[in-house]
């Protein structure tokens, strides 16, 4: 792999500039709300012209080197370095966490949660973003431990201050888990050092280093990023702290959780754990397709006992990072360009899902979906909203979804290093099940709320605005999509439209990285 | 008879005044403070704490001086058993700056609570006196007598509330246990002696090689179950939560702190010079000792509702990390086992410090010391609750503040040994790590999300010495956490081999 070091301040601009925004929050007070709000827009879209930038300068051509490479000493006396790249695999989650930033805090300028303080709140969001974005070009291990780190606490405050009634209880179980999986991680990680030679941190060396590792150990160490980046993505048995913390997070909370978060999980397997140790990946591949399949089963049932519209996007989640992680089990080339693009898509469309609950739950101040309906005629452009994000989740042609699942679900057939190809087809099958599930779930949820005559209850002639009526419900302001909304929503839905006709966009960026990735596995597997 | 004593020729030692420079600024401290305090008209008394603190700070003077000139070694002073070198500079360096830290926490506390102000800070640099010895000490001798140097005065501060029924306790558990534990110690350093037939500590390691007889296993036994007293190891902890809970608070600071490291130094001293031969034994006794000492202060901690309490129990679980590395230190890793302990005493000094400064600011006013007193804070003294998260998430291990380095440094010793029982305890510290979030973080949920208990949101103003001591705190929880490199590089291994006399 050669690197290329143009532009190398690019990357390190792009990830601390939001700490700018910060230092200049810090001095102001919080009485002044507007002026705050005015900042985390404005560094926010600095940040993501950086990224636009960055794309500009992206080497296309060379997508398969890291690009804008910086590897300066850091910590030299344990060997950890300041090193920072980019290549196919990372610029699309990095770009997309950059951008995801901005559109949530273009978001919060209508749409602060009850708890204010949008001083702390934008703070937060802005530490999150360094944290997302260093986690996605940091090419050491131990500068990659941090920034996944770094993303903890703000969550965890995200959740525990701004969310909903449980919020107490969803923030700890989000928090305790994580931390849970990130110390057998770091343990895995130490071991990795030492098992290599104890010579540096750099993914580089690691890559090859670690390939030369027995198998027996390498079974081992895996076995402790496993539970680390599973817990992140989150893979059956270790997701049951993702439905609370999606339910309970504010709107913001949730888009940001679902569009990045989740994806340093499934980042972690392709950049770490499977290029480093390729005979523990091909030992646990087995393992990793049966809880995927398990998960995607698993997450369409759960979605269809909800009546919560907000933990049914939840659920749907894990059945969506089950298609990303049984793409990655194969080890294919096409398997693992899957994986990336459903990280992506996923993204793009549960985000958008996520806004639609949230605007639902602040017109109607609540998500039971039993008491919504007729949401088409009430309010028919949020309506058709939901229905095209509905849509693009179960993975209808045409839409970003169906390029995450379809490849990723086709791959199954044909595993690469000699893995079962009966219990890989028999995933398959299994997970080309699920899709159906997929479309019942969605289709059951739009039908029960955005078809049929708006609940009476919700009715604003009936019952007028401040008419000796205390119920809060009842006061509900029921109006149709706003302009922050629309300034908010607009580029999610057109990359949506954008990457389901046009695929080969991203898959043209991913792939000639993927197949080095995959080159490497190779030649580590005997 | 004294004529013919005079007669003989008699020389001098040569004496390294420079090596000895921070202790003679010490001793001369005390004195002037002493004498000072003597004549000082009572509403005066406030330029104590003023003056300790420029002792602390002008012993620090020496301190840099021979860290930048010194070069090599200073070990000709007293045959060896007293060294100055980078190990020993670092720690009194530490040791000073707790001190003056303490010294910022207490001012306000003594001024307002009318106690014995000119004692409490004699005795404060007394014991500061005996911890900046322990770094250098290399015998048997001489680290008792820093040992009980650093321990007496400890005693009565933490009976400093001489009124309060708890404080009493305190002093009173802390004293009995203590000199229980000297005991114990001093048995065992007999042993010693009589087994190798020398108190240094080098020439006991020489001696102790190969097969160890039923005296020496004892001997082993026993010294580190004398110093398991002092860092508050599991079984030997029960002294420190009462303590804890019923010395001023500033003194709380202190023990958990300076007193702490103190012990993890003697401990670390005494094993890597003295008793590396006998790891056979030491290695599993610090093993269990370890698991248990950080699985049981956190089970407790998890379950107390006063914060000083919980932060006393958290320290004894921290404590375990501290020890985790010892228990493999036999296995060809005691250099990185030993740049572990190190850096860990170095962060962890910081971000403990930094939690008690907030305690005390924030008890100023709510006058209680529940974890639930310190509900709403961030909405009314959000600066305050800010600095508390940084302690806090900083204990808890999370990069990039000062704790994660130290954390990582004692799991890539352990990792770095390799055998099985090392990867087990790197697996019980793994999943401790994340019983001890789940109380630092109830701490944070009370600050961030919970009402104001009283509805009292007048905000909170804390005296300037208290501002001063968080701002040190902080920067060095943070600053370190963030380029851990400025301390890493002062426990560079090939430095301290050497200057260790191995």
């Amino acid at each position: 792999m050669q690197t290329i070091t143009n532009d190398n301040w690019l990357l390190t601009v792009g990830t601390f500039l939001p700490l700018v925004g910060v230092l200049l929050m810090m001095f102001i007070p919080a009485s002044e709300e507007k002026t705050h709000k005015q900042i985390g827009i404005l560094t926010s879209a600095v940040t993501a012209a950086v990224g636009v930038y960055t794309l500009l300068r992206f080497d296309f051509g060379q997508s398969e080197n890291l690009q804008f490479f910086v590897d300066s000493e850091w910590i030299t006396v344990i060997k950890s370095n300041y090193t920072i790249g980019l290549d196919g695999i990372s610029l699309p989650l990095y770009f997309l966490s950059m951008v995801v930033t901005l559109l949530v805090m273009i978001y919060t300028w209508d749409n602060m949660p009850d708890a204010g303080n949008p001083k702390s709140f934008i703070i937060l969001m802005l530490v999150l973003q360094v944290g997302m974005a260093g986690s996605f070009i940091a090419q050491d291990l131990i500068l990659f431990f941090v920034f996944f780190e770094v993303v903890l606490l703000p969550m965890y405050f995200m959740i525990g201050v701004w969310g909903g009634d449980d919020r107490q209880y969803a923030s700890l179980k989000f928090f305790l888990y994580t931390m849970f999986g990130s110390a057998l991680m770091l343990v895995a990680f130490l071991a990795l050092f030492f098992q290599t030679g104890a010579e540096s941190f750099s993914f580089a060396h690691l890559m090859e280093a670690g390939a030369l590792i027995d198998r027996d150990v390498q079974i081992w160490i895996f076995a402790g990023m496993f539970v680390g980046f599973a817990v992140k993505v989150p893979m059956f048995p270790f997701h049951t702290w993702l439905p609370d913390a999606h339910t309970q997070a504010p709107t913001q909370g949730s888009v940001i959780l679902a569009a990045i978060l989740l994806k340093l999980g499934t980042y972690g397997f392709v950049r770490i754990a499977i290029p480093m140790l390729p005979q523990g990946a091909k030992a646990w591949a087995p393992v990793i397709g049966i809880l995927a399949v398990i998960g995607i089963i698993y997450g369409a049932l759960g979605c269809l006992a909800q009546t919560d519209m907000k933990r049914l996007i939840a659920f749907s989640s894990v059945a969506h990072m089950g298609f990303v992680m049984l793409g990655i089990s194969t080890l294919t080339d096409f398997g693992i360009n899957a994986a990336l693009f459903g990280m992506v898509a996923h993204g793009l469309i549960t985000g958008m899902l996520f806004f639609v609950a949230g605007s639902v739950k602040h017109r109607y101040h609540t998500l039971e979906i039993s008491r919504l309906s007729g949401m088409l005629i009430q309010m028919p452009r949020l309506g058709w909203i939901l229905g095209f994000a509905s849509m693009a989740s179960l993975g209808l042609p045409g839409l970003a979804g169906f390029w995450g699942e379809f490849p990723a679900i086709l791959s199954a057939y044909n595993p690469n290093f000699g893995l079962s190809e009966v219990l890989f087809r028999t995933l398959m099958v299994i997970a080309a099940i699920g899709t159906v599930f997929a479309a019942a779930y969605l289709l059951w949820l739009y039908q029960r709320t955005a078809f049929g005559r708006p609940n009476p209850e919700f009715d604003q002639h009936a019952h007028p605005v401040g008419a000796g009526v205390d119920d809060e419900h009842h006061e509900a302001d029921i109006h149709d999509v706003t302009k922050i909304e629309w300034i908010a929503w607009t580029p999610f839905l057109i990359a949506i439209v954008v990457f389901g006709v046009y695929p080969q966009l991203m898959f043209g960026v991913m792939d000639p990285a993927v197949s080095l990735l995959i080159e490497r596995v190779g030649a580590g597997i005997p | 008879m004294i004529a013919s004593l005079l007669a003989q020729a008699w020389t001098a030692p040569t004496i390294d005044w420079h090596a000895i420079a921070p202790e003679l600024v010490l001793v001369a401290g005390i004195n002037l403070v002493l004498l000072i305090d003597l004549w000082l008209d009572e509403s005066k008394k406030w330029a104590m704490a003023t003056l300790t603190g420029f002792v602390m700070l002008g012993a620090v003077i020496p301190v840099v001086t021979l860290a930048v000139l010194g070069g090599d070694v200073r070990d000709a002073i007293f045959d060896g058993r007293y060294v100055v070198d980078e190990y020993a500079l670092i720690l009194k360096a530490l040791f000073l700056l707790v001190g003056y830290v303490v010294v910022l926490l207490s001012q306000n506390e003594l001024e307002e609570g009318g106690y014995y102000q000119g004692e409490f800070y004699v005795l404060l640099l007394v014991s500061v006196l005996g911890m900046v010895m322990m770094a250098s000490s290399r015998d048997l001798l001489s680290v008792f007598v820093a040992l009980e140097l650093l321990s007496i005065p400890a005693y009565m501060m933490a009976a400093w509330r001489k009124r309060d029924v708890k404080s009493n306790e305190a002093g009173v558990k802390y004293y009995l246990l203590g000199v229980f534990a000297s005991g114990v110690l001093l048995y065992g350093m007999s042993f010693l002696y009589g087994t190798t037939g020398s108190t240094k500590l080098t020439e006991i390691g020489a001696a102790l090689s190969g097969d160890l007889t039923g005296m020496q296993v004892l001997a082993v036994v026993f010294v580190v179950a004398g110093f398991a007293f002092k860092i508050s190891a599991v079984p030997f902890h029960t002294w420190a939560p009462d303590t804890y809970e019923g010395a001023p608070t500033p003194v709380t600071a202190f023990l958990s702190v300076a007193s702490k490291s103190a012990g993890f130094v003697a401990l670390l001293t005494v094993l890597y010079l003295g008793l590396y031969g006998a790891d056979e034994v030491y290695g599993p006794f610090i093993w269990v000792m370890a698991a248990l000492t950080m699985t049981v202060g956190n089970m407790v901690a998890l379950r107390q509702t006063n914060i000083v309490r919980m932060l006393a129990y958290s320290s004894v679980s921290q404590g375990g990390f501290i020890l985790m590395p010892l228990a493999v230190m036999g296995s060809g890793v005691a250099e990185s086992s030993l740049k572990a302990v190190v850096i860990y005493l170095l962060i962890y000094a910081f971000s403990n410090l930094g939690a008690f400064a907030v305690i005390i600011a924030v008890a100023r006013k709510t006058r209680s010391g529940e974890i639930s007193s310190f509900g709403g804070l961030i909405s009314y003294a959000p600066g305050l609750g800010v600095l508390m998260t940084i302690f806090m998430a900083s204990l808890a291990g999370i990069p990039p503040l000062g704790i994660w380095i130290a954390k990582l440094q004692a799991f890539k010793a352990l990792i770095d040994a390799g055998s099985t029982s090392a990867y087990v305890l790197a697996l019980i510290a793994a999943v401790n790590t994340v019983i001890a979030a789940g109380y630092y973080m109830r701490v944070l949920r009370q600050i961030w999300m919970s009402p104001v208990p009283d509805g009292d949101t007048s905000p909170i103003t804390p005296p300037a010495p208290i501002w001063l001591a968080l701002g040190i705190t902080a920067g060095g929880t943070v600053v370190l956490g963030i380029l851990p490199g400025l301390v890493l590089r002062f426990a560079d291994l090939p430095d301290l081999t050497g200057a260790l006399g191995l």
